[in-house]
């Protein structure tokens, strides 16, 4: 890896956890109804969006009505998207009057976005209206954002509390996190990313004729230049690690990233709410050290990953350069000059541990170890900082699992933050786990098998494996980024592909749910010399080995037949 | 009973266990569980295709398929094996608690009246409630309280300890235990149990497998295996379809052989812990035994092992029994000789280990001599619960002796008065943790015999390394807390509770567990019941009353109250024990993929051969190695299971790293090294 | 649960239009204001007329011009309105035909340069509508810029040192040159040069 590698690796890492901290205590503070000044700014309308939905601000919920709650209002957001992109061309600001979506890529959508997925099988500059995409992309990016964080602030609740019936009210929590966090951030973010060239309006498209454009050119004698809502959209797309681009490149688009500020900016805002959670868990359950120890855990598994991918990716294609080109800038299929390879290589792994899925550079055409890092990082199950509160959730759910191997072996029955683990625990930890593997197994599995799952493979050989493994693993696991060679944009995808990110999406949460009701009725044990510590560095080690043994269990054959047989192929190939 | 430890690999347990690994061959037994059950169906299924293999066109070698197959049977038999082998261990113990229950007749009175007449009737015939009388040389039907007589009884058969015992009507020596003999005088006994419900049968009850029910970790555990099961489950079921798109991408090589998947399935699946996991639950109910102690479940084995806080009577459990004579502080005037010949006088009719304590210092210090009794005209004041002091009646004194409140009111009421400097010396020899005896002749205080409590041999040691486990130790006397506070800091204990009450015991259990701690504590005395069943983890004295013994979760036979130290490290072992064994079983899996992987695909992909790292002859004896090693590793791992993980009592992160160290990169490693040895073998025997 | 349904509901639909229009809102006004240009789009205006985008590039096959990375696009290069990339893995026989190809139409263009070609000259970008290329791409087709338009080399490799972009605050990102604004002052210094011409 070239010096330039590292020092933006140690940058971002500094800029990271130096604003994850202040901000992990401000939504600790919000979700607890701390008297803050946020909270007193925005009393007021906040308590009038209560008034208005009947929510009664003090009223506790049990986990099954909390669940409950959760479901509703996500099944409510999908068919919402779903009724916008059916109906887009009968409503206002379609300037470009695109027609409306079919019925199974709209089904698609609407669940891809309900979830925090956002796994794009359309091409949004030929595809969504601006209403579509701000009243019904954008509102998902916000209400899925706040989904994830609400339900694992409910977990860190069910750690905190002993012997209550109940893990908080889901629509005070929707509500506080969208006004309090997401938007203020949001709002700044936006208007700095218009400064920097991404764009904001609502006009249609402008047609330019090109430089090179004469009688005698071979070039194009226009251009369409698209317009939309970009910068408004963009911002809570990277802040709420949705990754739905405006365009079909996504954050590769200069109207969505058009500098490397912004490009650092995109892959800060992926980290930051999932690293600031693991402080605000520290917080709210009372010893900020258990916060750290999960931070660390996953600041060293997100190194190492970026470490390889960075180092593979500033290599060229030995194919390419036995041609005779000049390959020292790495390998720059698929990416922009402006990012190069290394930056791109380092957003592919943020973006790929966070379930973002937002891209700078086409996964696709990484090197098969850089695209075996993003497959592999998406295997580990989205829990390495992972989605917004998703992530959090998730590695509480394999600290539990953690705690409750090694936690024998201290010969005490295991137990996480005072709480025992017992059967019903494991029950859920065990179908939080087993779930996603099952979906991107059993889905990978059919599609290889039909001919209509086969149809979409775009590259041959191994390759074609690895794209049908990746659009199954990103969806199942949310993340929503893609070997997008892949043609997804079928009945069989979409429907495929959506079952696997609702089931994905939300038989974990109802897992994790009931698993923090089931704590929260616990009584709390006090800790003692013979309690495991859960802070230190041998847990943070305990932590990093149990999410990389279980996800290597699960995936070693499949990635065998994919980006591992590529690799060795590669290497014999020479 | 016959208390011979049998060898782990005793021949007489090893046919029987080898026959039984047969016999559980049954699928119905085979069904309890869930891992195992699933290496079961795919030996049958490995089977079918060895069938079709030899009478058709099999989907591979019929050589090679019946290699897997024999092994994966062996895997089940080996599982079945480990289980039986405990199992049959336990029976043995089991087997010769039952030979207490030879048929013994009873005699069997109507009232309770040792003279009145008794009828001969068969002890299984006896009833809660019925009255019998006990002989010298009877063995004693069922078990009872004594409710007349004073016997001495040997309980050599349950207990194994050859002295004999004696028990007595009232107080908290009245209980007694069917199967154990009366060496000398009578016993009327009241029966307690009925038929079927006697301590005996509850034991047998107990260590026998038919009442073992799964502890809950074994469940929580159970569900963590079984969701490891599903997983790799459709790992190897989905590996087919990957694997037939593969030879179609690469156009090369053919699909993978079923045999091989279910091979790949065996040896990734939890195999190792899942076939011992039966065994380790045996085992430790099995090691209770062995020290002597019976659990009521399962449950209180393991909840030993979580245990924060031990509450231990101070008598007999820190301090030797009895107290020792160690000084005498004469009062202001008297000669410490004086006060030596008084208290020597009045403890002379005193049996008690203090009083001849008394007598032994006299003797060492001025060479006093034991009187005659019948010479000294002497008439002795026995002591009673309403006095509280004993003594002697002499013709020209009256001697007591007794605890300062006491005497202090005996001589008042005679109008004597209670010389200060008595007084001092009292609080001085409280403050010592020793029990001061204030003698007195008539009104006047003659001083302080000093009692001292002896603190056992090696306690404080314990108390450090129960420390280091994270487990307070509380002491409970019923001394006063200055003297409670001396011996609490002499013994080590981290906090006790003096002039302990029924009350205040059951306050303090309480206290504690609404803290979230875990309280373990033994007992032996009717009014211990209520906290030992309030205490999570209660080890009852088996010369305790029966209300003790009903309390507790558990019993020990040798009533020796440090057991509860040894009960608790064997229920941390036990939870040890699996704990490693499963991080072992996952480990181990990644060298399985190393194996299998590249030597099912290297016909589609030969640049998988590079992922070979272990260097195996051919994809068969690769295969075949990852399998019998994931055999084999079941029996290797069976004296592991059945002895139980060492237990050294350490800090909890030590603990785990060094655990983690020998089981978690152990797991990682040896299965490198093992697979690699076998192919080795394989190889140099040209079978594959 | 039927207590659930009006919450949801109403919860839903207010949240909606705080996020889904009041923002998109707020930020249109407040970027419109503060930043008109960037927010629509970064528009390149000459004589009047837009001719391109700062930030999209331009599809370019002359000589006499610079030319970007190859496009991927759909339907024909740089094409606006359908962004993305090629897609090719790394080992696609197909990738490397196309990098054969276009290493053949730079040579072709240029035989005497016997310089190695940089390699996103040769390899398509991921939006396909990358603005830039490296300094080294710029510096390989210098010569025939010059040769084509009869310019000094000397005064080429200044305009396109004049156009590089060095890393964002020395840090970020990669050196670069905009294609476009490179090949607008290189018209607009070879008309200078015209116009001086009798």
């Amino acid at each position: 890896m070239m010096p330039h590698a590292w020092t933006i690796l140690g940058f971002y890492l500094l800029v990271l956890l130096l604003a994850a901290k202040p901000l992990g205590s401000y939504i600790a503070n919000v979700m607890e109804g701390r008297p803050i000044l946020a909270l007193r700014l925005g009393g007021g309308l906040e308590a009038g969006l209560y008034r208005l939905c009947g929510v009664k601000r003090d009223e506790e919920m049990g986990w099954l009505r909390y669940a409950l709650a959760i479901l509703l209002f996500n099944l409510l957001g999908a068919l919402a998207v779903y009724a916008l992109q059916r109906l887009q061309v009968w409503l206002p600001l379609n300037p470009q009057q695109l027609a409306n979506v079919s019925p199974d890529s709209a089904f698609n959508t609407a669940i891809s976005f309900a979830t925090n997925t956002n796994w794009q099988g359309y091409a949004g500059e030929s595809t969504m209206g601006h209403l579509t995409q701000m009243l019904g992309l954008a509102v998902q990016n916000f209400l899925s954002a706040a989904t994830g964080i609400a339900v694992a602030v409910a977990l860190m609740r069910g750690f905190a509390r002993h012997s209550a019936s109940t893990i908080g009210n889901a629509w005070v929590d929707l509500t506080r996190v969208t006004l309090y966090l997401l938007l203020p951030i949001a709002l700044v973010y936006a208007v700095f990313l218009v400064s920097q060239g991404t764009i904001q309006t609502l006009d249609g498209y402008q047609e330019v004729t090109t430089l090179e454009s004469g009688p005698a050119s071979v070039a194009p004698q226009t251009q369409t230049l698209p317009t939309g809502p970009v910068a408004s959209q963009e911002a809570i797309k990277m802040l709420g690690t949705n990754g739905g681009g405006f365009f079909n490149a996504n954050s590769a688009h200069p109207y969505e990233n058009p500098t490397p500020l912004t490009n650092i900016i995109q892959m800060l805002s992926i980290f930051l709410i999932p690293a600031a959670l693991c402080l605000t868990f520290g917080r709210i359950v009372g010893d900020v050290r258990q916060g750290w120890a999960v931070l660390a855990a996953m600041t060293v598994l997100f190194v190492v990953m970026a470490v390889v991918a960075m180092s593979v990716e500033q290599q060229s294609n030995p194919l390419l350069t036995s041609l005779g080109i000049d390959g020292s800038a790495g390998n720059l299929e698929g990416k922009e000059t402006r990012f190069g390879s290394a930056e791109s290589a380092l957003f592919a792994t943020i973006t790929t541990l966070a379930s973002c899925g937002a891209v700078n550079a086409m996964h696709d055409s990484f090197m098969p170890l850089g695209g075996f890092v993003t497959l592999w990082n998406m295997m580990l199950g989205e829990v390495v900082f992972g989605g917004v509160g998703s992530g959090l959730y998730g590695m509480l759910v394999f600290a539990v699992m953690a705690v409750f191997l090694a936690g024998l072996m201290i010969g005490r029955t295991p137990e996480y933050l005072g709480k025992k683990i017992e059967a019903h625990d494991i029950k859920m930890v065990s179908l939080t786990i087993l779930v996603t593997p099952l979906l991107v197994l059993t889905g990978t599995a059919l599609a290889v098998t039909l001919p209509a799952g086969v149809a979409g493979v775009a590259n041959p050989g191994a390759h074609g494996f690895s794209e049908i493994l990746y659009a199954f693993t990103s969806a199942a696991n949310n993340n929503g980024s893609a070997f997008a060679g892949l043609s997804a944009n079928t009945p069989f995808y979409n429907i495929l592909l959506g079952i696997a990110m609702w089931f994905g999406r939300f038989i974990v949460i109802v897992s994790v749910l009931a698993l923090a009701g089931n704590l929260a009725a616990k009584k709390r044990i006090a800790a003692n010399a013979g309690t495991m510590p859960t802070h230190g560095p041998l847990f943070v080690m305990l932590l990093i080995g149990t999410v990389v043994l279980v996800g290597a269990l699960n995936y070693v054959p499949a990635l065998a037949l994919g980006p591992v047989v590529e690799q060795l192929m590669l290497q014999s190939a020479h | 009973m016959a208390r011979q430890t049998l060898s782990m690999f005793d021949p007489a347990l090893l046919w029987p266990a080898v026959l039984d690994a047969f016999r559980k061959l049954n699928p119905a037994a085979q069904w309890r569980n869930p891992v195992m059950f699933v290496v079961y169906a795919g030996c049958l299924l490995t089977t079918a295709l060895w069938v079709q293999a030899v009478i058709g066109t099999g989907e591979a070698p019929a050589g090679y398929i019946l290699a897997v197959t024999l092994w994966l049977w062996f895997t089940v038999l080996f599982a079945n094996f480990a289980e039986a082998l405990a199992e049959g261990r336990s029976k043995a113990q089991a087997a010769s608690l039952r030979g207490l229950k030879r048929e013994t007749m009873a005699k069997k009175v109507k009232s309770a009246d040792a003279s009145a007449d008794w009828s001969s009737v068969p002890a299984t015939e006896l009833c809660k409630g019925d009255l019998v009388l006990v002989q010298a040389n009877d063995t004693i039907p069922a078990d009872g309280e004594v409710i007349e007589g004073v016997a001495s009884v040997d309980e050599s058969a349950i207990t194994g300890e050859s002295a004999p015992v004696i028990r007595e009507a009232g107080g908290d020596f009245s209980a007694v235990t069917g199967g154990t003999r009366v060496l000398s005088d009578w016993l009327l006994v009241r029966v307690t149990v009925n038929p079927g419900e006697t301590f005996v049968d509850r034991m047998i009850a107990m260590v026998e497998n038919a009442k073992r029910r799964k502890t809950p970790n074994e469940i929580a555990l159970t569900i963590l295996l079984v969701a490891l099961t599903i997983i790799f489950l459709v790992v190897t079921v989905t590996l087919l379809p990957f694997s037939i798109f593969g030879v179609q991408a690469a156009g090369a090589g053919t699909p993978v052989a079923l045999t091989t998947l279910i091979a790949l399935l065996v040896c990734l699946i939890p195999t190792t812990i899942a076939g011992l996991l039966s065994a380790i639950g045996v085992a430790g109910m099995s090691r209770m035994m062995q020290a002597n102690v019976i659990a009521t479940s399962g449950r209180a084995v393991e909840a030993a092992g979580d245990v924060d806080v031990l509450l231990l009577d101070k008598t007999g459990t820190i301090t030797l029994g009895n107290r020792q004579a160690a000084a005498f502080l004469p009062a202001e005037g008297v000669p410490e000789q004086d006060l030596a010949s008084a208290a020597q006088l009045a403890s002379l009719a005193d049996e008690t280990p203090e009083g001849r304590s008394i007598m032994v210092l006299a003797k060492q210090k001025f060479g006093l001599r034991e009187r005659d009794i019948q010479a000294l005209n002497a008439r002795f004041i026995h002591f009673s619960a309403h006095t509280r002091m004993s003594g002697v009646d002499l013709p020209d004194s009256q001697i007591r002796k007794g605890a300062v409140d006491a005497i202090r009111a005996h001589i008042e009421t005679l109008g004597g008065r209670f010389p200060p400097g008595v007084l001092r010396a009292v609080e001085e020899v409280a403050r010592r943790g020793s029990t001061p005896l204030v003698v007195a002749d008539g009104s006047r205080v003659l001083g302080v015999v000093e009692l001292k409590d002896i603190v056992k041999g090696g306690i404080k040691e314990r108390f450090a390394e129960l420390r280091r486990m994270g487990i307070r130790t509380i002491m409970i006397t019923g001394d006063n807390p200055l003297t409670a506070a001396a011996i609490a800091a002499e013994a080590g204990v981290d906090d006790f509770l003096a002039e302990a009450t029924p009350e205040a015991k059951l306050a303090l259990i309480r206290q504690h567990q609404a803290e979230g701690r875990l309280v373990a504590m033994t007992g032996d005395g009717t009014n211990d019941a209520p906290a030992l069943a309030q205490a999570d983890v209660a080890v009852a004295m088996n010369t305790g009353t029966q209300a003790a013994k009903e309390a507790g979760n558990m019993v020990d036979l040798d009533s020796n109250p440090t057991k509860l130290i040894e009960v608790v490290e064997t229920g941390k072992q036990m939870l040890m024990t699996r704990g490693a064994l499963t991080t072992f079983s996952v480990s181990n899996d990644i060298a399985k993929y190393f194996a299998i992987i590249p030597a099912a695909f290297v016909t589609t992909y030969p640049q998988l051969g590079a992922l070979n790292v272990m260097g195996l002859a051919s994809p068969t004896s690769a295969i075949l190695s990852a399998v019998i090693f994931n055999a084999l590793i079941i029996i290797v791992l069976i004296p592991l299971a059945l002895k139980g993980v060492t237990y050294q009592p350490m800090g909890a992160a030590v603990l785990l790293r060094r655990n983690l160290a020998v089981y978690g990169l152990g797991g990682l490693i040896a299965p490198f090294i093992g697979i690699k040895l076998i192919d080795l073998t394989i190889a140099a025997t040209g079978l594959a | 649960m039927t207590a659930l349904i009006r919450p949801a509901v109403s919860l839903f639909l207010l949240l909606s239009v705080l996020t889904g229009i009041l923002y998109p809102l707020a930020v249109t006004g407040i970027a419109q204001t503060l930043f008109p240009v960037t927010a629509s789009g970064s528009l390149i205006v000459r004589d009047g007329r837009p001719v391109g985008s700062a930030l999209i590039g331009q599809s370019f096959t002359d000589p006499k011009y610079f030319w970007g990375r190859p496009s991927a696009t759909a339907g024909q290069p740089y094409n606006g309105a359908a962004s993305g990339g090629s897609n090719l893995g790394p080992l696609n026989p197909a990738l490397v035909e196309a990098v054969k190809e276009r290493i053949a139409a730079l040579k072709a263009a240029d035989p005497d340069n016997q310089r190695p070609i940089p390699g996103d000259l040769v390899t398509a970008s991921g939006s396909g509508l990358d603005p830039h290329i490296s300094p080294a791409a710029a510096a390989y087709q210098v010569g025939r810029i010059a040769r084509a338009r009869r310019m000094e080399v000397e005064r080429v490799a200044i305009l396109v040192a004049r156009n590089t972009e060095g890393r964002q605050f020395g840090l970020f990102g990669e050196p670069r040159v905009n294609v476009l604004a490179l090949n607008l002052a290189l018209d607009a210094e070879d008309g200078l040069a015209d116009s001086m011409r009798p």
